[in-house]
This record gives C-alpha cells, structure tokens and sequence, in this order.
C-alpha cells in the first residue's frame, strides 16, 4: 500500500473506523450501541464504494441499509424488549472456540487475498454510470433481476404471514 | 490502491461478523452480525467489480442484489424472532434446543 | 434410433436418377413432420393420464390428435401433389451414450405421405365414428388411450427412416392391437383373441427381426436410404445375402398383412369393438406387412427375385382360400375380415408380380372402402345387437344410410365402376396379365367372382327380406354416420387418381423416393382391357349368382342348400382345419410331451433334490440354532447392540440443540476444507 496516494490515506481512515465500529457491534452490551455501531460500519462501507467509483451502489446503501433496514431493526429491539442499556446477558459465556474461528477464517480470507493478489492495483477503472447500472440490470442481468423481485415478494408475505397474531389465539 | 487491501477490510468484517454470530444469544444481535456479513460480502463485489473493469457492471449489480436479498433476510428474519419471542417471551436463541438429544 | 457408430449417419442419397426428376426437401412441413408422430403418443399419454376427467372420458384428445395428423397429412399430400414431389429425410438425435448415438429419424415422401394420409383420414374417420360407437362403454378412456397408441404405432412405423425405429414401431402396432382386440377381456374368448394375434405375430416379427439385423450387418447401416443406396449400386456383399434377406422380411411381413399361413389371427381379431376392427383392417396393421415390402421393394425388384415369386404364390394362396371362406361366415364381421384376408392377398400377389404402384394403390382403395364396411357392419349391430346375419334382415327401410353407404362399399369390393375397387382390382390383374402369370390371373378372377358373391349374399341377408331380429332397429346417431358418409365419398372418387393411359397422379406419388423409378416396378400407361373384361365379367357374374341365390324370395332354401358341396363346406366351415392343424399338429404335440417330461423331472428328480436339500437343511438348522445361533452370533449380536447403546449415550451429548455451535463447527469445517484445498494446489 503506497502512502503516498491520498486515496489510500482515506482508505486508510475509512477501514480502521470500519473495524472499530464493527467490533463494537459483536462486542457491545447495549443493543442500542450494536445497532448504531451497524450504522457507522455501513457507512464506512459506503464511503469504500465512492472509492471504488461505485457512488450508485453506495447511495443506495445508504437510503436502504442506513435509512430503512436499520429502523427496522430499532423497531425488532424495542419490540422484543431486549434489555436497553447495558446488559451482561447479551453473550454466551464461552468465546473462545468462537474467537478461533473468526480469527481463522481471517487468517484464511485475507491470507489468501495477499497471496492471490499481492499487489495488484485496481487502475483504469472507467467510473460506471447509474445508466449503465440501469441498462445492465435490464438487459444482461434481467432474469436474476426478476428472480430478487420475486424473492422479496416472497419474503414480504412470508414475514406478514409469520409475524401476523394467529386469530384463534 | 491494491486490490488486496479491500479484500483483507472486506475478511476483517466477514471475521468480525462470524464472531458476532457466534456468540451473540439475542437473536437480533446475530441478525446485525450477519448483516456485517453481508456488507463483508458486498465489498468483494464492488471492489472485483472495478478491478475486471467489467463493462456490464456486474459486481455493482449484484452488490444491489445483495442490499435487495439482505432487505428480504432481515425481514423474515425479523419475523421469525417476533414469533419466537411471542411464543417463548425471550429472544435468546441459546434456549432454542429442540434439537437437543 | 439408431446406434450410429455401427449405422453412420443417414446418407441420403444423391437424387440423380436418370430421369433426373426434380425432388423439393418439402421445407418446413417435411422438417416438422415428426409432429404426426409424436402428437398421437402424447395424446395417448394425456388421455391415460387424465382423459378420465376430460367431460367425454378422453375421446375429444383422441380425435384431436387423429385430426391433426389427418390434416397434416392431406396438406402433405396436397403440397407433393402440386409441387415438385417432397423427398426428405430428418433426424434429432435424443440421446448420447459415449460413442453411441441414439437418434429419431422420419422420412418424408410419397410413399410415407400416401400412408400419412391415409391412417389420417381413415383413424379421424373411424375415431369420431367410436365417440359414438363406445357411448356408455365400460373403459372408453382405456380404449381411447390404446386406440390413439395404435394409430402413432402405425405412424411411427410408415415414418421410420430405419430399420431399427420401423422395427419399434411395429411391435408397438403389435402391442396395442393386443389391447385393443382384448378390449372386453371379462369374456375369456376375447383376451385369448388378442393373445392368439399377439403369438402369431410375433412368431413372424422373429422373421423380420433376423433380416433387419442381417441387413444391418451387411450393409453396416439401420438406415433404409443407405440400404437403398447399396442395392441402387448393386453391392456385391448384399447381392449375396439379399434374398435371405428379403424372405426373412418377407415372412415379418406375412404375420402382419395375415398371409397364409399366417392369417389364423385375423378372423379372431373381430373380437375387438367395431371402430378397431375398421382401422385395423383398413388403414393400419394389416397394411404394415404391404408397406414393408413396398419400402424394400427395390431390394426385392433388384436382387430377390426370389422372393416376389414367394409373395406371389402366398398372396395367390390367401386371396383364394380367404375369398371362399368368406362365403359361408354368418357372423357379417367375419365376413369382412376374411374379404380383407382376400384383398391382402391381391395386394402383396400384386408386389410378387412386380406391380408395387398397383399393390399400394389396392392398400390406398381398400382403406377406404373397408373402413367404411366395417363401421357400416357396426353400425348394424349397434342396431341389432347382434353380430349375425341371420338375426338381421329388411334393414334397409329402417336405416337408409348405412344402407346406401354399405352398397357402395360393397360396389367397391366386387370391383364395379366407377367405384374405387374396380379401378385398383383392375390394375392388379392388368399386372398379373402382364407379368405372364395365367393362372395367377385366373385365380385372381375366380376370387373377384367369389367377393362379388359374398358380398352380395351380405348385403341381401342384412339390408333385404323381412327383419329377423328383436326389438325395433334404429338409425345409429350423426356421429356415427357422417365418417360413413364421408368414407362413401372417398370410395367413390379415389379410384380416378389413377386411371391408366388418363391419370397417373398415385404412380408418381408413391415413386416420389430416392431410388430410379426403374426400381419400382412397372406401371400401366393403358388399360388392359383382357383383365379389364375378365375382373368386370366376374364380378356382375358373382352379383347375379349372389342375388339368385340369396336375395329374398329369388331362391328357395332347397337351391342355396346346393352350395353344400359335400367335402368341400364342411371344408370351409371348419376353416380347412388350419387352426385345428396347429392346436393339434403343433401346440399339443408340444404340449403334451412337454408336459409330461416336466412332470416326471418334477416327481423323481427335483423332488427327490428338494427332499434332500430338506432333509439336511434341518439338521443343519438344529445344529446351527443350537449351537452358533444361541451361544454364538447372539453373544455377538447383544454385546454389539450394548456397546452400540453405551457409545451413544456418552457421544449424544454432542447434540446440544445451540444453533451457535452447530454453526462455529460448520465454519470451521469450512475453514479446514480451504486449507486443505490450498495446500494441495501450492
């Protein structure tokens, strides 16, 4: 990683923040920090993707992670009334075997990325435009297109149908 | 900027989220943990994505498939935990061992 | 299907024949004439699947998939007729094993668009007829399903494109009618009907099957065209082997156009209902046999010689001795069937003579004309609910069409014009005049008297005189008679489409092939007015014969009982003792010592075997319940299960029902697997 390039100054930045606020999601006793924490790690993630010249994908990142999906979560903490504030219960006594784990699988990902890649740079990428993005979804990819459409669809009925009040009960 | 360097944050999340997952006992905590999986997973993309130079812009599609399938997973997800917590008054997915011998 | 590493592919032949006649690849009708094939085998697929919940029990699927083959084949016949003459040969391959290749190949031209045409016509004719005929049947669903098989049996055949694919259709053809003729098989004469033509054709198909697999041998190819093409070149290997050949197809083709001595099967198969009795002795089945040798003429033409004779002698014997068998039936389906016996005979006679236009155009004629007897005859005993001619009688006045449609058909068998059988008899003994076989010819001419005769006596004893019967006989509803209707027509016309010296439309529609017309036998360019004077004379003989005879009042019981020339009626009544001959000359003979062998091996040495084996069997039972069972192998067995059950109850606690651990274990699994995978690829 040259640091002499500003872009990899702000990378720098942006993944430290990202794995910070990443660990406090896995690590917090307060719910409300997780998910709050969730937000920080998205938006680092949406900051990597203007890096990545990918300002569509991050936009939407941020309107659908960042301004529904984490309300909806606000809304699943409060209505399973986790304990708001901190709590010791959170966790699993033993977290060793699942810090093996996690430090393993690192180990292997990012092992075998450097090795793969070692220090290939992403260069001369052409910035892809939004209606670009548009006319590959409809026309090369229209048919995984209609199958996510379909996905939701399904999934929306099938959280109406599961977290609906059963009538006779 | 390598590509390398985004794959090693993207398995640091991917890490970090598996860890989550792992240990959290309130089931929408394991949610969030995936869902750090999921942006793990989303990085890859965008990141092949600009390294192939792909002119269909695949990997800035799927990475908007992803956001879509991980709307639809934390949906249902969501209202799985609500039924479980209807039915049991608690959320802690540790006391869900019907499974047990 | 073909096998083609052994069969390469389908070598169509290049079409310069010396009269350099020009062929069309009939574009996208002949590429989709696999349809014909395939829409009759899904129907049949679809009416067994769930015709039983379709409002008519699966018959609307039934006449459908006929009536689509029907059109398809008469636009076929349309667009080769006012086209240049459609020559083609498709294939898909559908399937791949290693170096085998499993393809369907179908041809199209005039000889399998001639028989498209007429299984079309004829089946949609006689499938709407049994909407009606089957009204109230106790399994029309399963008569519907084995009925629709039948006809895409038989078009599968007449499609085929080798020798592998016509062999599967046959058997199929076979197996159907098996079902069909042992429809009502609570009565036990029935299903043994349908068994009986099921043997005797298959004792044949073991003729037909040893020639194809010689022939394939020989030329290193299933295919028809690459057969063709070697006998086109006359192929020194083949020349040598090409009478075998052509016997052994020929003897194929014996069993299922019913020749003598092959023909016991056939009178039997009238056990079926009606509409099967029309198309099987029209359109399909019994014309199986005449197509295959037409197909294989020109090996027979080119190299057999041989066995044209050998067609020609048993196409004579079963046109005589079928016609007189014919005059003393009372059961007015059997007389039909041993006319159709008969006219089989003119046809494959009419191929032994060399006459391969005349013989496909008798096939053609007679399919029309017999399907509409048979469904008239139907229509009859629908009305009589009987089958014999003596309990009919004055229907005439009480079902004028069938009346009117049943005189034409019979004006057509006895050969008067302009109906379509005198036209084709009429060419066929042309033939035989030509070819120099006068006593051919003159059997040929007898028979056309004694057909003229019976079907006289027929129509006399059902349509004339006073009512016999019980009840009040009725018209048989629309359905059933509009396919007479139009069957009436079509006998009436057909015959014109080949008038010799004046059309000539069916030669060149059936030499539309890839092989030189030389091969195909002669053909007429004018009438023979010998034969012709000799066919007409004997046939208004045998009219005027059979009305003085039979016709009410004309004769009295003491004349016609003149017929009964000693020796010779009991004779025919008893079917010149054939099927006696082969119950008591071959199947008992066989059976009996057999089974008296089988029984004594059974008493002194199996039993004796068995007896032992018992014996010993229970000492050593004792010894090994005594000793191994109880002391040994259940010691075994009981510390297995214990141990069995101790290691379980300590490694169940494994199990802990956390969905956590279960997914560290996975991820972990997952990880050791990638580690492993990259150690082996550095």
């Amino acid at each position: 990683m040259d640091l002499g390039v500003a872009q990899n100054w702000f990378f720098l930045i942006i993944s430290l923040l990202m794995v910070a606020a990443s660990l406090v999601v896995v690590t917090s006793r307060n719910v409300m920090h997780a998910a709050l924490m969730l937000v920080g790690a998205l938006a680092g993630s949406a900051a990597l993707f203007v890096l990545l010249g990918a300002e569509f994908v991050a936009g939407v990142l941020v309107l659908v992670y960042i301004g529904a999906i984490i309300v909806l979560f606000l809304f699943g903490v409060m209505i399973t009334q986790v304990p708001i504030g901190t709590s010791r219960s959170l966790d699993h006594a033993n977290r060793w075997p699942a810090a093996t784990v996690a430090v393993a699988t690192f180990a292997v990902l990012a092992g075998s990325a450097v090795a793969f890649f070692g220090d290939e740079e992403i260069s001369g990428f052409a910035a892809v435009r939004t209606s670009d993005i548009g006319e590959s979804i409809f026309d090369r990819f229209v048919v995984p297109f209609e199958v996510v459409s379909f996905v939701l669809l399904a999934a929306l009925i099938g959280s109406i149908v599961l977290a609906r009040k059963d009538p006779e009960s | 900027m390598t590509i390398a360097q985004f794959l090693v944050v993207s398995a640091a999340l991917f890490s970090i989220g598996i860890y989550g997952v792992l240990i959290r006992r309130n089931a929408v905590l394991v949610l969030l943990s995936v869902e750090l999986m999921l942006a793990a997973v989303n990085i890859n993309f965008v990141a092949f994505g600009s390294y192939f130079a792909d002119s269909t812009a695949g990997g800035q599609v799927f990475a908007l498939f992803i956001i879509t399938v991980a709307a639809a997973e934390v949906g249902i997800g969501l209202a799985i935990v609500l039924l479980i917590f209807r039915n049991r008054a608690s959320a802690n997915i540790d006391e869900l061992d019907a499974l047990k011998w | 299907m073909v096998m083609s590493s052994l069969l390469a592919g389908p070598a169509i032949l290049a079409a310069e024949t010396s009269e350099a006649v020009h062929h069309s690849d009939g574009g996208v009708l002949a590429a989709g004439a696999w349809l014909i094939v395939l829409v009759p085998f899904l129907a049949a697929l679809a009416i067994m699947l769930f015709g039983k919940r379709l409002p008519r029990r699966g018959a609307e699927l039934a006449v459908a998939a006929v009536g689509f083959v029907a059109i398809y084949g008469t636009v076929l016949l349309l667009t080769t007729w006012f086209g240049d003459g459609i020559v083609y040969e498709g294939a898909v391959k559908i399937g791949q094993f290693g170096g085998f290749e499993i393809e369907w190949a179908w041809v199209v031209d005039g000889l399998s668009i001639m028989m498209f045409f007429v299984v079309g016509v004829v089946s949609t004719a006689c499938f709407v007829y049994a909407v009606g005929y089957m009204e109230g049947d106790i399994r029309p669903t399963a008569f519907f399903a084995s009925f629709t098989l039948f006809a895409g049996a038989m078009l599968m055949l007449v499609s085929a494109a080798n020798l592998i694919q016509l062999l599967i259709g046959w058997e199929l053809v076979g197996v159907s009618s098996y079902l069909l003729i042992g429809h009502y098989w609570e009565q036990k004469e029935n299903s043994s009907a349908g068994m009986k033509a099921f043997l005797v054709n298959k004792i044949a198909d073991i003729g037909l099957m040893i020639g194809i697999i010689i022939a394939a041998v020989t030329v290193g190819s299933f295919t028809i065209s690459t057969i063709m093409e070697k006998v086109v070149e006359s192929d020194a290997a083949l020349d040598d082997v090409a009478v075998v050949i052509a016997v052994l197809l020929f003897i194929g083709a014996m069993g299922k156009s019913a020749q003598f001595p092959f023909h016991v099967w056939l009178p039997d198969a009238m056990a079926g209902p009606t509409p099967v009795s029309a198309l099987m002795h029209a359109a399909t089945m019994v014309t199986a046999g005449v197509y295959l040798t037409a197909r294989m003429f020109p090996l027979f033409e080119h190299m057999a010689h041989e066995a044209l004779t050998l067609a020609l002698v048993i196409g004579t014997i079963t046109l005589v001795i079928a016609g007189l068998l014919a005059i003393v039936q009372n059961d007015i389906k059997r007389v039909l069937a041993y006319s159709t016996l008969s006219q089989l005979g003119y046809m494959v006679a009419a191929m032994g003579a060399g006459a391969y236009t005349a013989g496909l155009f008798h096939l053609f004629t007679h399919a029309f004309f017999k399907s509409l007897l048979f469904l008239g005859a139907g229509s009859v005993i629908h009305a009589v609910h009987s089958n014999n001619m003596t309990d009919m009688g004055g229907l005439r006045k009480a079902m004028p069409r069938t009346f009117w449609t049943f005189i034409i058909g019979s004006a057509a068998l006895a050969g008067l014009p302009p109906m379509a059988g005198f036209f084709s008899k009429d060419e066929i003994l042309a033939s035989f005049n030509e070819g120099g076989y006068p006593i051919v010819l003159a059997l040929g001419v007898i028979t056309a008297f004694i057909t003229a005769f019976y079907m006289t006596r027929a129509v006399s004893l059902t349509f004339f005189g006073e009512y016999k019967g019980h009840g009040h006989p009725h018209e048989s509803p629309a359905i059933m008679t509009v396919p007479m209707l139009g069957l009436a027509g079509a006998a009436a016309v057909v015959g014109f489409l080949n008038v010799p010296g004046i059309t000539s439309s069916f030669y060149n529609l059936v030499t539309t092939r890839l092989v030189p017309h030389e091969l195909l036998g002669e053909h007429a360019t004018s009438f023979d007015f010998t034969a012709l004077a000799l066919g007409l004379t004997a046939g208004v003989l045998g009219i005027i014969i059979g009305y003085r005879l039979y016709f009410p009042d004309a004769a009295t019981q003491e004349e016609r009982d003149r017929l009964r020339i000693p020796v010779l009626w009991p004779l025919l009544e008893n079917k010149y003792y054939i099927d006696d001959l082969y119950m008591n000359g071959i199947v008992n003979p066989i059976k009996g010592p057999v089974a008296r062998f089988i029984n004594w091996t059974n008493s002194y040495i199996f039993d004796f075997v068995v007896n032992m084996v018992g014996v010993s069997t229970r000492g050593l039972g004792r010894f090994v319940y005594g000793g191994l069972d109880q002391r040994g192998i259940d010691l075994a067995i009981n510390q297995a299960g214990a141990g069995t059950g101790y290691l379980g109850s300590k490694l169940r606690y494994i199990q802990t029902g956390k969905v956590q651990q279960y997914a560290a274990a996975l991820f972990g699994g997952a990880l050791v697997l990638v580690i492993g995978f990259w150690i082996s690829i550095t």
